[in-house]
């Protein structure tokens, strides 16, 4: 390990120590709260009561047992007598496996082409810049129902892809901006005196050098590629049933807010706190980790 | 400001521009057979080959996209494939509903956002920068459709005071003003406080201190002018987020604007709309932008030199 390797662990190491150190309460429950929605997403499949497109239409708008229902449908059922807590459950699955994967899959592709730009720089730097441009002249909500106009049939893929155009342009303009910092910082220059290739810089050394930066503003765009999702479906244009998201069971509640409020209310409740709980885990780590905003 | 400069910012919006016209072609393009879409799977392959010719899809595609250009570059929309009304017009008769909506909900976010944000970097850790904090999280991490049936729940189903959809008389405007305001002038007052918190720690504020300025008059002087220069790029990414929760709110409250509109057309793939509708929201978008860009040197020697 080289002298460089060894201070970058250790300052890496060190800001991790003062991460642990403190734990503010709203962040404990916050990370309580997302890790069971993750639990939840991940067994939705085993914890199901009814099958998901089960429907019984004797037994419609029946409602929750906090609001008097009985324990046959612990959420109530909906306009077509389907079990909301199944339908709930696997709205969770759904919206959380969109909004992770796009995540991921975009910050990955993002830094990527942020890479190449930094790397190549002239005219691949130039039509990066012009794709970025592009995409912060048009609102992304507008983009996508663009999009969604013309494409057949969407479904989770869709908009996991989906999600990935909505990232990728902030982790592209994050990791060109810090991988051309970088190149001028010491441990970069002298990777490169000990003749060290133009790529195995950028990953053995620079990319866990912003490695940081980058998960704080995967965590603190998360909330935004949620409400993103649960906004295109609860316009009624995404997934169709009898798939749900959460932003469906909403689209689909609003129209009996009157007679069984509790269709859109649940969702949104569950959007919310997710959304919130993780707004505080982002704030937090960007604190903690002392890195500084988008 | 040098010319060089300005030929060049002038230069990367009009590529964006065309940028944004070819992006329209590709999505067209991408759909499968616009003539069963529009006439119905059931449509006879006379009728397809009419409605291509009608609409020129039977030409080679580069021509096509010659075509498209110039239709776009000339305000030429076509016709909606729904009700063959011209699109633009269609759109444009929409447009002051939505302004009507922006309009307000810009005034009561910039005078809640604002003074919010300035006063809790004042106060820093205090009870009103943990209020104003929270309210951003909050404004942050609800939707705006969460909100708006929030507000529906509460003043329609309930108290029964507020119409809940529609245009009826000025009180129609209470709750989708609430809903896209509150949202807004959460990011303004995150962006405030952040603002003013960096210019309070500058040490400018410091030498003013020790020059004998009292506090406020420091504060008044000399960090809100230079907290306010951030906040030009907030006006545009708000330009950017009010048409986006535009579109959300507008479908809560059937308004009868842009938004609502757009959604409808997606629907029903009516894409001469929603092209139309795309295209101008981008080219107001891009004209923001460029303001926002000659507003900095405007306002801001120290860009003003830098971009000589």
């Amino acid at each position: 390990m080289s002298l460089a390797q060894t201070l970058d662990f250790r300052t890496a190491t060190r800001a991790m120590g003062r991460a642990w150190r403190r734990w503010p309460p709203m962040v404990v429950v916050s990370i309580l709260v997302v890790a069971a929605l993750v639990l939840v997403a991940l067994t939705a499949r085993w914890l199901m009561p009814y099958e998901l497109d089960e429907q019984n239409l004797l037994n419609r708008y029946a409602p929750p047992v906090f609001m008097g229902g009985t324990w046959e449908h612990p959420l109530g059922t909906d306009s077509l007598g389907q079990d909301m807590l199944t339908l709930m459950l696997r709205a969770v699955q759904v919206s959380l496996s969109i909004a992770f994967l796009g995540t991921v899959i975009g910050a990955v592709a993002g830094t990527i082409v942020g890479f190449v730009a930094a790397r190549f720089g002239g005219w691949v730097d130039g039509v990066v810049g012009v794709l970025v441009d592009f995409q912060a002249a048009l609102p992304f909500l507008v983009l996508a129902l663009a999009l969604l106009a013309v494409l057949p049939d969407a479904d989770m893929g869709t908009f996991i892809v989906l999600m990935c155009i909505y990232g990728w342009e902030r982790y592209a303009r994050l990791a060109r901006g810090l991988a051309i910092a970088a190149q001028e910082q010491g441990y970069a220059v002298a990777q490169r005196a000990l003749g060290a290739g133009g790529w195995r810089i950028y990953v053995r050394h620079i990319l866990p050098n912003i490695a940081a930066v980058l998960v704080v503003n995967m965590s603190l765009n998360f909330p935004a590629t949620i409400l993103t999702e649960t906004s295109l479906n609860f316009l009624g244009v995404g997934i169709e049933p009898p798939d749900t998201s959460l932003g469906v069971l909403m689209g689909q509640g609003r129209s009996y807010l009157y007679k069984a409020p509790w269709i859109a209310l649940l969702p949104g409740l569950v959007i919310f706190v997710a959304t919130f709980a993780m707004s505080i885990i982002g704030d937090w780590l960007r604190d903690r980790l002392d890195v500084a905003g988008r | 400001m040098s010319r060089r400069w300005l030929l060049n910012r002038l230069g990367r919006a009009l590529v964006t521009l065309w940028l944004l016209m070819s992006f329209t072609f590709v999505a067209l393009n991408l759909s499968s057979e616009p003539a069963l879409q529009v006439l119905g799977p059931d449509a006879g392959p006379e009728a397809v080959a009419d409605f291509n010719r009608l609409w020129g899809l039977d030409r080679p595609l580069w021509e096509q996209y010659l075509r498209h250009l110039g239709r776009l570059a000339t305000f030429d929309f076509g016709l909606s494939y729904r009700t063959s009304d011209p699109a633009l017009a269609m759109v444009w008769e929409r447009v002051p509903a939505t302004l009507s909506l922006m309009l307000p909900t810009a005034l009561l976010a910039v005078a809640i956002g604002v003074p919010l944000g300035v006063l809790a970097a004042i106060r820093k850790n205090s009870v009103v920068d943990c209020a104003a904090m929270t309210f951003a999280i909050l404004g942050f991490a609800v939707p705006n459709f969460l909100v708006g049936i929030l507000l529906i729940y509460l003043f329609s189903v309930w108290l029964g005071w507020l119409q809940p959809s529609g245009i009826v008389d000025w009180r129609s405007w209470i709750m989708p003003v609430l809903t896209m305001a509150s949202a807004e002038a959460a990011v303004f007052a995150r962006f405030a406080r952040s603002a003013m918190a960096e210019v309070l720690g500058h040490p400018m504020m410091r030498t003013a201190l020790a020059n004998g300025i009292p506090w406020s008059q420091a504060v008044r002087e000399h960090a809100l002018p230079n907290a306010a220069i951030p906040l030009i790029t907030v006006a545009g990414l708000f330009f950017g987020s009010i048409i986006g929760g535009g579109v959300i709110t507008e479908n809560v409250f059937a308004w009868p604007g842009l938004g609502r509109m757009l959604v409808d057309a997606v629907s029903a793939r009516d894409y001469a709309v929603v092209q139309t509708i795309v295209v101008l929201i981008g080219m107001t978008m891009i004209l923001a932008n460029l303001f926002v860009d000659l507003a900095y040197g405007w306002i801001d020697p120290r860009i003003r030199d830098q971009r000589q």
